[in-house]
């Protein structure tokens, strides 16, 4: 049985692990990460990729807001490949309701020096024509922006493994000991850390940790250059996310750079299956056609599914496994993984003493689930 | 929406399809066939008036077979109740019975220059003809493999063209090999009898593949070799074809068992799914005479004349002998692997090269790192090239099977009664978006 070392073990190469792999080997940790499948395999290549501020709670804004701040530092790092696009978020508004509860938001954010423009009716639909007419207004967060995932992901990993690190890809972890993983093949590799960035297959390495997959569909068309600029969002989306509700359908709209439109999305609790369910893409497409009347003549190419690993309290879990202190954990992402990858490795790293958290830890911690983890 | 109810649907109209319908009907079933060609007849018998084709259109006649064309299958809503477009809209179809006769689309190995304006798919190329594109007095070599490069040079011939060579990569041994396959299939002699005799005047080169073509503006020249000596053939067009695919989307996208990029059946045609059926070229590619009888097979058993058709197995047995002879004779030789450089175009809708795919590990990863295969044809062109070049596993199951309207998805896989359906103002601007190339 052959047996290797490192100074730490990440185990998936999705984008968490892949962005712990880039903060630790720039700290000049050699990593060695390992993956069942390919890079960005999982939920990373199932995803919108849209990287923005979130503040329905106050941990998931200082995470979300620190992330987003060090995916803008990255950008001109970045390969054109990644299609860092700083187009911004505008959260959209169908009623007066919906557009005081904005104003509110972006008053809040102002307050924490975050750029936020409150946008009525009549800007709302200068700035986004296609948008359905009579929208009470919006919320521009000119700040947010979008990366494709899994390019972005191999990037990091190209950097880990430049600054000494390795990547091992087409094996599974199945046992976690004390400073040691081993691998299917009845490898073993042991380090004094282990991290344990493998989203929603994380309850099957480290058993009890609360965490669901919550089924997403998209959608994504053919080239029509021009049609919206922005990541359209509708505000309703934050209560869908939130709220734990088995089924829900939001209106989120991106422009790629190719000129494709990818369109979103819902949140099913749904079990594993990952078969596009007609009834669920229909809602989504319709969905979509009502806030942008034009999408209706779009040719839609591909459409699939992904499961994004959600928690309890829709914040992710970051740190020490209760039973076993060198055994960090980062998942629970659900819908915002992408975005809170980079702030997570700055955790993960803040947890293993390299430099200091740059916010308060506890929230994300996953002692706070005590009850649930046996370990 | 449209909405269309038979006791046997048949997805394509090509031979497989033709005698599945006919067969079926004949038994009093309530036939429906569906294709998205404007005609009947599929790759093989499209404009073809000849007698079988005449024959096995009469009979669906016969039996009251109807027919709805220019639609395309993009799914199920449940199970059931299929979706098709078309350009009027969409529409749902129940079945009680289907069979998927979805045939087989040419296999495009890419080389150097393949993208060119003026290399055409050797079958692509027939099909233009067919509808109208004028080649007399074109001089268009036609490269690459299998039994219909002679029939296709043939009818280029036929309609006028200058032929200077058909180039088989095949090696003259490995044809010599089929001419014992041949003894048991008559009909198939007496074509290739036929063929001969209309060929004469043009060279047919066993052991020669396609290396590069060549052109400024579009294809000029075309250079085959045969590892030791390379020809130089001018040209105005080429026709290159390296074998067929099957068609399996649609039946992956219902659930059925795919092996190898095959749909699997039993001998009576029953795919893994309960109900369905499937014959033809998407069962592997057999050629006309597999498929008649395969769809024969299908449409009886379909029917619930499981005798009847249980008697046609022998001769399925002896079509598909032929067929596995067939693409023995004309296996793709390893030398085709290595024509490819590193700047050669593997995916066109998406621009990506050689150079960027090969060193990934597998279709996904290329996919996702490349972009090859995301474009609209969704990876039909390059992904069998790719299974071929590295030994790939490619293939998919999802809806929509082409792309489709998002508005007609919408409408169509929406579960009825639900509020699935977008108000009239999505239908007003239906009309106005044409995708950007
Ligand atoms: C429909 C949808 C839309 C989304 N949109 C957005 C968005 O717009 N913005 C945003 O920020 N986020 C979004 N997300 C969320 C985001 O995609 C995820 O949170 C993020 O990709 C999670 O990354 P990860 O690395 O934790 O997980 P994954 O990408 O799933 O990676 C986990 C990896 O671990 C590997 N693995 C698991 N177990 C083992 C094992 N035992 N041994 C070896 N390897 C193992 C897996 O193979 C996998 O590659 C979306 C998600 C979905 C589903
Ligand atoms: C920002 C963004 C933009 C995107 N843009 C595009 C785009 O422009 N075009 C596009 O096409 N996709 C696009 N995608 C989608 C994307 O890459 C994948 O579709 C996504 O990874 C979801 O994965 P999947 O589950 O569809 O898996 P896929 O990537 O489709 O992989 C599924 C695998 O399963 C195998 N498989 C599935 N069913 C079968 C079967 N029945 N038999 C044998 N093998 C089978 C296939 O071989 C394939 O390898 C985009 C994704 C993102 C995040």
């Amino acid at each position: 049985m052959s047996e290797s070392t490192a100074d730490a073990v990440i185990i998936g190469a999705g984008i968490v692990g892949a962005a712990c792999a880039l903060v630790l080997s720039s700290h000049g940790v050699r990593c060695a990460v390992i993956d069942a499948g390919i890079v960005g395999g999982g939920a990373t290549s199932a995803g919108m990729g849209h990287v923005c501020v979130i503040d329905d709670s106050e941990p998931q804004f200082a995470l979300s807001s620190l992330s987003v701040g060090l995916w803008r530092e990255l950008r001109d790092r970045l390969p054109r490949g990644a299609e860092f696009d700083g187009c911004g978020t505008l959260w959209i508004a169908a009623n007066a309701a919906e557009l005081d509860a904005a104003g509110r938001k972006a008053e809040r954010l102002a307050a924490r020096g975050i750029r936020a423009e409150l946008l009525d009716g009549a800007s709302l639909a200068q700035a986004e024509p296609r948008l359905r007419p009579g929208l009470a207004g919006g919320l521009l967060m000119p700040d947010d922006s979008v990366v494709y995932a899994p390019v972005a992901a191999r990037w990091m990993l190209d950097q880990a493994e430049a600054a000494g690190s390795r990547v091992r890809l087409g094996g599974s972890v199945v046992s976690i000991g004390p400073s040691r993983v081993g691998l299917e093949n009845g490898e073993s590799i042991s380090a004094p850390w282990i991290i344990s960035a493998t989203g929603v297959w994380a309850p099957q390495l480290t058993p009890g940790l609360p965490v669901r997959p919550r089924k997403g569909h998209l959608a994504i068309s053919d080239r029509y250059p021009g049609l919206c600029r922005r990541q359209l969002v509708e505000l309703a989306y934050i209560t869908h996310a939130h709220g734990h509700s088995d089924e829900s359908v939001s209106f989120n709209l991106q422009p790629r750079p190719t000129g494709q439109l990818l369109i979103g999305s819902s949140r099913q609790y749904a079990g594993h299956d990952p078969a596009v369910e007609p009834r669920v893409l229909a809602l989504v497409l319709a969905r979509a056609i009502d806030f942008v009347p034009a999408l209706a003549g779009v040719h839609i190419t591909r459409a699939w599914t992904g499961f994004r690993a959600a928690t309890p309290d829709s914040l992710p879990i970051i740190g020490p496994h209760p039973a076993q202190p060198r055994l960090l954990l980062a998942t629970g992402h659900e819908g915002l993984g992408l975005t809170n990858s980079l702030g997570t490795a700055r955790l993960v790293a803040s947890h293993m003493g390299l430099e200091p958290a740059p916010i308060d830890p506890t929230p994300f911690l996953a002692s706070r689930f005590r009850s649930a983890i046996h370990g | 929406m449209e909405h269309r109810h038979a006791k046997v649907v048949v997805i394509g109209a090509g031979p497989a399809g033709l005698a599945a319908a006919a067969r079926a009907g004949e038994h009093g079933c309530s036939v429906l066939v569906i294709d998205d060609n404007p005609d009947s007849g599929g790759q093989i018998w499209r404009g073809d008036h000849g007698l079988r084709a005449r024959t096995w259109r009469a009979r669906c006649a016969a039996a009251g077979v109807a027919f709805v064309h220019e639609t395309a299958v993009i799914g199920e809503s449940a199970p059931g109740t299929l979706v098709a477009g078309r350009p009027r809209g969409p529409m749902r179809v129940r079945f009680e019975r289907l069979v998927l006769a979805t045939g087989a689309r040419e296999l495009f190995l890419p080389f150097p220059g393949w993208t060119l304006p003026g290399v055409f798919g050797a079958g692509g190329l027939q099909a233009l003809v067919k509808s109208g594109f004028d080649v007399r007095g074109m001089v268009i070599p036609v490269v690459g493999s299998g039994p219909l490069l002679p029939v296709i040079a043939a009818y280029l011939r036929g309609r006028g063209a200058r032929v200077p060579i058909v180039a088989e990569q095949a090696s003259a041994a490995s044809m010599r090999g089929l001419a014992t396959g041949l003894l048991g299939a008559p009909a198939k002699l007496i074509q290739a009898i036929r063929l001969r005799a209309a060929l004469w005047r043009t060279p047919y080169r066993t052991g020669y593949w396609p290396v590069q073509a060549t052109g400024e503006d579009r294809v000029r020249e075309v250079k085959v070799s045969n590892g030791q000596r390379t020809l130089t053939i001018a040209c105005d067009a080429l026709a290159c074809g390296f074998g067929l695919v099957p068609n399996i989307h649609v039946a992956s996208t219902l659930g059925c068992h795919i092996t190898e990029g095959r749909v699997d059946v039993s001998d009576l045609m029953r795919t893994s799914r309960e109900g369905v059926f499937a014959a033809g070229e998407a069962l592997g590619v057999g050629g006309v005479e597999c498929a008649l009888v395969e769809g024969e097979i299908a449409g009886l058993a379909a029917a619930g004349a499981e005798d009847e058709a249980a008697d046609l197995r022998g001769r399925r047995a002896r079509a598909r002998a032929f067929a596995g002879a067939l693409s023995d004779a004309f296996r793709l030789r390893e030398e085709l692997r290595r024509v490819v450089d590193d700047a050669t175009v593997v995916c066109r809708c998406e621009d990506v090269r050689w150079g960027r795919v090969r060193a990934r590990s597998c279709w996904r990863d290329a996919k996702l790192q490349t972009r090859c295969g995301m474009g609209p044809c969704q990876g039909r062109v390059c992904g069998p090239a790719m299974a071929f070049l590295r030994g790939w596993r490619v293939g998919d199951s999802r809806p929509p099977v082409y792309p489709a309207g998002a508005k007609d998805l919408a409408v169509a896989l929406g579960s009825a009664g639900a509020s699935a359906a977008p108000d009239e103002r999505g239908l007003r601007e239906r009309t106005n978006m044409e995708p950007e190339r």
